[in-house]
């Protein structure tokens, strides 16, 4: 290969490069009364696949419908679904690579918690800036809180799709054997670890399963760390800085180092690929005791037809409880009880060739006629009010999350550093796990917060 | 030298297609990967909207880094014991034992050891799982010791054990017929004169087929130093004990969205790739 | 028949038994996992059902997915073995300056495109390229990172094949290309029947390219569609996932097969110089 060929092949490179950063916008009444529309929505979900209900759903009820609204109004409306349905950081990326590029569909399914990783990037925008005007009825169904999901920086930039709720999940059934009351509700992290050395006594049984090290990801972070985090009064993110290694961060290891040190839980689990799974087979197994988990446990895992870690008799064996804080008045807000919410929302891509109609399409996905239609019969906490009074009623288990969680709970901060800190929070309890002191382990935990997100920024 | 009668025009005619593919496909994004290498370049946040070249600090900042001395460590372990001592023993082994076996054992051991091979990664993922996960594995139900989790407690041999098992059709195919190669009259001779099979193999077999070990070696050893596979049995857990190279640029780069960072380690990797080749090409030289 | 002998022989067959389970027990999960009415993880004595067949045989993309695959790898496929063979022989033949380097420097860079930091060079530029969606193009950022190693494993076929059978030809008036065609491919035939393969089973498990490249679930192939086979929580659909594993494995060994048959499967075989 000649000297000028690779010399052109870096020119090419830096020119290329060059366009990486860049993002447009434009006039946000473009193309408004075009009568023929092309809207594109894409998700991470697939028919027969990863949340294929959701994908069923804007594939067989969303797209007919809303093609026939518009042709009522004499607009030709051609949706299409670009489909997904893989690990959470490969979709991601894939989106991230589609925005940087200008390309991307029109309106695109995301978590909530990468809101601010994108905005921060420019690659998504503030909604008005997007669409203009934002008003629309459905804000009013839409608890602030749950609001709260799609907004940073104080700016809304999309709609929140629905949210969870955390409990601490227990078998009935172990409970009885272990001399344990069926209506658990624990007052105290010790109340928990005390329930946790009944247990104990019962043959071939792990008693709690509080998810830590890297290998369970976030799901370590949001169904560990930070409700312990949340019931020690301080949450990870506050007045722009990330917590430390605080007294509170040291409480939460210390509270690690019990159950694991203290065989309530079992270490080695925490680090297999499939821990989480095989955390959720061996809970239908009532093989473990107290396994804190969202509502999606209740839903999806321990369903009685369709969970991947199916319960027959769920119903009548499976009870919840309120995650406690370290003791009554010490969680967050000086609360009893404490849990950590999250979900996903839908923005509209900057690039849209149709802004207005995406914003249509946009309040069309969150009708109450197109929410409770999303649902196919099942129930689950959606983002709007009404459709939950409609459909909660018949299950006990979401009615409570509703009712009890929803009220004292707390969502991530979503800022970009955010999965930084998750992962060092990761890191600390695989730490405690393999046997390390909690104090050492809170040091080289601040380390890591320095590293990761500078001296400035760590409290 | 041209018996072909192929003229140096038209061999370029025949290289051509294949570089011009290459140049497109792989030289001009391995450059640009090159390039983001020396930027803070990130795939979301602040940083994705403006990325400054940083020059070398990504680099410097990869070798203060002990995760990535941990994964080089890792890398090399995992190099040399599952690729150049594992495939390549086990491989030359097998090849050595089927010539003198019945074809039907033959074919049968071939067989397993190739499909071993190409079955796609993914579903090899599972097969393993199957075999060291706790409580159900067959290993661990093998030896009677089903609390074991193999790939926890023991993650790096757990891994070179699985890539030899992935590997070891190359060799075998390589060696089988390098060794047909081998003049049967010297096997002979080696055989009257009472020759052990170790002595056999060293001083009438080896001569013929160094250039084939030299060249399996740097294949199979360039091609593990970059599988992804390990990602699929462990994610390089637990606490990064089996992270190797490709793992962690695969972690910093997808799931920490430095790209800049991980096309650095990237860089990093192809020193190290061809710090291997540059040892092959010695060899092979001192051969010739 | 000395007692050293026979020991000798049964240390001999012990030691192909061990190495035959070695290869043989992953294997088991393949055949027991599909059938079980309860399939996990581990190994375990199946209870015996289709209903898992019939599931995956009921998956709107599972079967679409299969022949994505097939139609995305022949192309990937047949692009790296003629180019590879075309260069190689080129390469082994006539001496162009600088060759070994060139070829170690192709190989060296192989790795860095076949590793996930070059995904947003190669999104951008398929993006400028108007490739994005096109199982074509994909084909072609695979076979561009399959091409160096083929070409190196083939030119050592190509080097071993006799200069005096084309010498003979070009007595006989054959031209380059007729040499070509005639005479150095049948004698390297197994070697390319192996790169053939090696090429086939390389791109039928590539994930990340086509995932990032195809945007449409109804164009992507098999090794994406088995990432989708998980719930929204990262939970494993096991009822499908060991049946697809299996109709997933089936076209390679079916390749490997065939071509082992017809042509033979060999590296620098059937070449007695």
């Amino acid at each position: 290969m000649g000297r000028t060929k690779v010399f052109g092949l870096l020119v090419a490179c830096g020119l290329l490069a060059g366009c990486l950063g860049q993002t447009q916008s434009g006039d946000q009444a473009r193309n408004a009364d075009a009568k023929e529309i092309t809207l594109t929505i894409v998700a991470n979900a697939a028919v027969g696949g990863k949340n294929a209900r959701g994908a069923n759903w804007i594939q067989n009820w969303v797209i007919p419908r809303f093609t026939e609204v518009q042709k009522a109004k004499g607009v030709t409306a051609t949706i299409k679904f670009e489909q997904n349905g893989t690990g959470d950081e490969d979709f991601k990326t894939k989106v991230a690579l589609d925005l940087k590029t200008g390309g991307g569909g029109d309106i695109i399914e995301i978590d909530g918690i990468w809101l601010g990783e994108f905005a921060q990037a420019g690659q998504i925008k503030p909604l008005d800036e997007v669409v203009g005007d934002t008003g629309w009825d459905g804000w009013n169904q839409i608890p602030e809180a749950v609001q709260g999901l799609g907004e940073f920086d104080g700016k809304r930039y999309g709609v929140p799709m629905g949210t969870d709720g955390r409990v601490l999940f227990y078998n009935r059934k172990l409970f009885a054997q272990a001399g344990l009351p069926a209506d658990w509700q624990p007052k105290s992290w010790q109340d928990v670890l005390d329930a946790g050395a009944k247990l104990k006594s019962l043959q071939g049984v792990t008693p709690i399963q509080l998810n830590a090290g890297s290998a369970m990801g976030e799901a370590t972070t949001m169904q560990g760390v930070l409700p312990a985090l949340a019931g020690t009064g301080r949450p990870v993110y506050e007045n722009g800085k990330w917590q430390g290694d605080s007294a509170q961060v040291k409480d939460v290891l210390a509270l690690y180092r019990k159950i694991y040190g203290g065989g309530l839980g079992d270490p080695v689990l925490q680090q297999e690929a499939n821990g989480r799974q095989r955390s959720f087979t061996l809970f239908s197994e009532n093989k473990i005791g107290v396994l804190l988990e969202s509502d999606y446990f209740w839903r999806s895992v321990v369903e009685p037809k369709n969970g991947v870690a199916a319960m027959a008799d769920r119903d009548a064996a499976v009870g919840w409880a309120l995650v406690p804080a370290r003791e009554p008045k010490a969680g967050v807000g000086g609360q009893d009880f404490v849990s950590m919410s999250g979900g996903g929302v839908r923005v509209i891509n900057p690039n849209t060739q149709y802004p207005r109609q995406a914003w249509e399409f946009m309040q069309f996905l969150n009708s109450a006629e197109a929410v409770k239609e999303s649902l196919a019969g099942t129930a689950q906490l959606t983002q709007r009010q009404d459709v939950n009074d409609q459909v909660l009623g018949g299950d006990p288990m979401l009615s409570f999350i509703a009712e009890k969680v929803l009220p004292i709970t707390r969502y991530r901060p979503g800022l970009a550093d955010y999965p930084k800190v998750s992962a060092a929070l990761q890191q600390a309890t695989a730490d405690v796990v393999s046997g390390e002191s909690p104090d050492d382990v809170a040091r080289a935990y601040r380390e890591a917060l320095v590293k990761a997100v500078g001296e400035q920024n760590v409290g | 030298m041209d018996s072909s009668g192929l003229g140096v025009r038209r061999a370029v005619g025949f290289v051509a297609p294949a570089l011009l593919l290459i140049g497109i496909f792989l030289v001009f994004p391995a450059l640009w990967t090159l390039y983001i290498g020396i930027t803070n370049y990130q795939l979301t946040g602040a940083a994705a909207a403006n990325p400054q070249v940083v020059g070398l600090d990504n680099l410097v900042e990869a070798v203060r880094d002990p995760l990535f001395t941990n994964s080089v460590w890792l890398t090399a372990l995992f190099v040399l014991f599952s690729a150049v001592i594992g495939q390549n023993v086990l491989g030359f082994l097998l090849a050595w034992l089927l010539r003198s076996v019945s074809p039907w054992l033959r074919r049968t051991t071939e067989g397993l050891v190739l499909l071993s091979w190409i079955l796609p990664s993914t579903v090899v993922a599972f097969l393993w799982f199957a075999v060291l996960s706790r409580d159900t594995g067959t290993l661990g139900l093998l030896l009677g010791q089903p609390e074991t989790s193999w790939l926890v407690q023991y993650p790096m041999t757990s891994l070179i054990v699985f890539n030899i098992w992935r590997g070891t059709a190359f060799s075998m195919l390589l060696y089988t017929s390098s060794l047909a190669a081998v003049p049967p009259s010297q096997l002979e001779t080696a055989r009257l004169v009472g020759a052990s099979g170790w002595q056999t193999v060293r001083d009438v077999v080896f001569p013929h087929i160094r250039g084939h070990v030299l060249t399996n070696t740097l294949l199979i050893s360039l091609w593990t130093a970059n599988d992804f596979t390990p990602f699929l049995l462990t994610s390089g857990g637990p606490n990064h004990q089996s992270e190797v190279l490709p793992v962690l640029i695969y972690r910093q780069a997808l799931e920490g969205g430095q790209l800049g960072y991980a096309s650095a380690m990237s860089m990093l990797l192809l020193v190290g790739n061809l710090a291997i080749a540059l040892v092959y090409l010695r060899l092979l030289r001192r051969r010739a | 028949m000395s007692p050293l002998w026979i020991i000798r022989r049964i240390g001999f067959y012990v030691l192909i038994t061990v190495v035959l389970a070695f290869f043989a027990v992953p294997m088991l999960w393949l055949a027991s996992a599909p059938f079980d009415a309860k399939p996990g993880l581990g190994l375990r004595w199946p209870d015996w059902t289709l209903r898992n067949v019939v599931a995956t045989f009921e998956h709107p993309y599972a079967l679409t997915s299969l022949v994505n695959s097939l139609v995305l790898c022949a192309v990937a496929t047949v692009v790296t073995t003629v180019l590879a063979a075309l260069a190689a022989y080129a390469l082994s033949r006539v001496r162009i300056p600088g060759r070994d380097l060139l070829l170690y420097l192709l190989l060296l860079l192989s790795s860095v495109v076949t590793g996930t930091a070059a995904m947003v060079p190669i999104f951008v530029m398929m993006l400028q390229l108007g490739l994005i969606n096109s199982q074509f193009g994909t084909a072609l950022v695979i076979a561009g990172g399959m091409l160096p190693a083929a070409i190196f494993i083939l030119k050592d076929f190509m080097d071993a094949v006799p200069r005096s059978y084309e010498e003979s030809a070009r007595v006989f008036g054959a031209s380059p290309r007729q040499v070509l065609a005639h005479v150095v491919l049948p004698v390297a035939r197994p070697g390319v029947a192996t790169i053939f393969v090696w090429a086939f089973v390389n791109a039928w498990g590539n994930f990340l390219l086509p995932f990032l490249l195809l945007r449409d679930v109804g164009q992507q192939p098999a090794a994406v569609l088995l990432r989708t086979l998980y719930d929204e929580g990262g939970s494993a659909n096991l009822t499908v996932i060991p049946v697809f594993s299996l109709l997933y494995s089936i076209p390679v060994v079916v390749l490997y097969l065939f071509v082992s048959k017809r042509y033979g499967f060999r590296f620098h075989g059937g070449i007695k110089s």
